[in-house]
């Protein structure tokens, strides 16, 4: 393992430390470990609480400032935040208008937001989950704990952020979120696995012409093993899953993610025949962001989610954002 | 068993998870996401260090301190579950400094009861259910049969590991393997495992 990092146990503190540093913007809660915007928290307006393992940045933390989250809760790697973060980052941003929380489908972020939101019932703080589940790699979800939640949390958090901003109440928040979600389908592809700090070593091992098809974002290996194929063909197949699994009747915003270790090159090259393939099958791209956002640490590969998207998710994703990691009309 | 039975039974626990941690972040490695080993010798040192203050009174108050602990500082799946299991073990006991094992048989039925709510795992979905059932249903069945807590104990644990051993062959349908199907046959629980230690720390300590 070679990282730029001074002992494995201290890397998530010690990243929260430069995060602080870099954007004093931001507050961050070195003892609580959770991560709020400035002037939080906003009286009267409906706050944003998300978080999850550490390991994805810029996603959660990345993602709080005006027009998207308030608070991102970062845990261990790869380990979801536990109730305590949760409820003392909650507590922080409740303007009185209730929170939502923004949750991944994982079994441990689950249990954890659950928990949590029950303290936030006994303090009187409403909270609404938006759990976000668009990975459609997961086929049979009657027998496994259910699709995961990958690329669509960032149009997620965009959205219901931009909801928020403009004084939505909560039930309306929520349900913008809980929408973009249900319009949401998203596919990845792993060319190598990341190295987390604590295992130093590779989640998994790929033989130089292999790789893994509907990875997830934890190392945890995918649907399936298959020879390595031109790009052409992964998004050909990729796009036919995510196709398949909703409807996308009309417009879409696009998300080419990658993964922690793939260049910017690779992800336009990538952008460039999804593109084509949408033009193909008659879906109109009304919006795309190319880059990285939802990340696994230096795993080598891509994600691509597609949301069928309204006029009014277009606006809401139009609107001003300013965040670390994604700022457009600020 | 008394409150020092019930610390010793913890700091056992955390001494087993401690020196079999790099064999269940393997066991975890393979069908989910290798931190399983590194989470709950993160989480038991901290239940350690809380005992190192005034012990709590009850056998009861060891085990809910231990649990919130766990829940407090474990994060991911293991900790909810592990937590609220040690918290409703210790919930469903009386309030004093010794409980039977007939009194311990209910606070593990609440234990079991707890995981199955919070993760919604039935037996066969390769899980920590699959050690934590057959253990109980031994315990049960030696503590109906007039043994003591040495020999109860002794048996859930022997069951336990039998279980732990059969998720083996099963398909994970709950948690992070489920997402491998079929591709979760042939690799041990490691959550399964990690509750075969538990209760082999349990017997450990009860026989003295």
């Amino acid at each position: 393992m070679k990282k730029f990092i001074n002992d494995p146990a201290d890397v998530v503190a010690e990243a929260l430390t430069g995060l602080a540093a870099a954007h004093p913007e931001l507050r961050v809660d070195l003892t609580e470990r959770f991560i709020t915007r400035a002037g939080a928290p906003r009286a009267g307006r409906v706050a944003l609480v998300s978080g999850g393992g550490s390991g994805h940045e810029p996603l959660h933390g990345g993602f709080v400032g005006p027009g998207m989250l308030d608070a991102a809760c970062p845990g261990e790697i790869f380990t979801s935040p536990v109730p305590d973060q949760i409820i003392a980052a909650t507590r922080a941003v409740d303007g009185g208008a209730g929170v939502v929380h923004v949750v991944k489908n994982y079994t441990g972020d689950v249990m954890n937001f659950q928990l949590a939101a029950e303290l936030a019932a006994d303090e009187g703080i409403a909270v609404e989950t938006v759990l976000v589940d668009d990975d459609v790699a997961v086929r049979d979800s009657t027998w496994t704990a259910g699709r995961r939640g990958t690329g669509a949390t960032l149009l997620v958090e965009k959205i219901a952020g931009a909801r928020a901003a403009e004084g939505a109440d909560l039930a309306a928040v929520a349900a913008v979120g809980r929408a973009v979600n249900a319009a949401s389908a998203s596919f990845a592809y792993a060319l190598s696995a990341g190295t987390t700090p604590a295992a130093g070593r590779p989640g998994f091992d790929l033989p130089d012409d292999e790789i893994e098809a509907g990875v997830g974002i934890h190392g945890e290996p995918g649907r399936r093993r298959e020879k390595l194929r031109p790009a052409r063909a992964l998004v050909h197949d990729a796009l036919d899953a995510i196709l398949d699994a909703k409807e996308f009747p009309d417009r879409v915003i696009v998300l080419v993610n990658g993964l922690g270790a793939t260049p910017l090159i690779e992800l336009y090259l990538v952008y460039g025949e999804v593109a084509a393939v949408l033009a193909d099958r008659g879906v109109t791209i009304a919006r795309r962001l190319v880059g990285n956002y939802v990340t696994s640490l230096d795993m080598a590969g891509l994600s691509i989610t597609l949301t069928a998207v309204d006029d009014e998710m277009l606006r809401l994703w139009d609107a001003p954002v300013n965040t670390p990691g994604l700022r457009w009309g600020a | 068993m008394d409150v020092a039975l019930a610390c010793a039974w913890l700091r056992a626990t955390a001494g087993a998870v401690t020196a079999e941690a790099d064999r269940l972040t393997r066991l975890d490695a393979a069908i989910g996401d290798g931190d399983h080993g590194v989470n709950l010798t993160r989480g038991f040192a901290a239940v350690i260090s809380g005992l190192d203050g005034t012990p709590p009174a009850t056998v009861a108050e060891v085990l809910v301190k231990a649990g919130s602990t766990l829940i407090s500082k474990v994060g991911g799946a293991s900790g909810p579950l592990y937590g609220s299991a040690l918290r409703a073990l210790g919930k469903a006991l009386p309030s004093g400094t010794t409980v039977t094992p007939e009194e311990l048989l209910t606070g593990l039925h609440a234990g079991l009861d707890a995981v199955r709510a919070l993760g919604g795992a039935a037996p066969g979905d390769k899980t920590i259910v699959d050690a934590y059932a057959p253990a109980l249903e031994a315990f049960a069945a030696a503590v109906a049969a007039g043994s003591g807590l040495a020999q109860a104990t002794a048996a859930a644990a022997r069951a336990a590991e039998e279980g732990a051993a059969a998720t083996t062959a099963m398909t994970a349908r709950k948690g992070r393997a489920s997402y491998l199907g079929e591709r979760s046959v042939g690799h041990q629980d490691p959550g399964a495992t990690s509750t075969a230690l538990i209760f082999r720390a349990l017997a450990g300590v009860a026989e003295g």
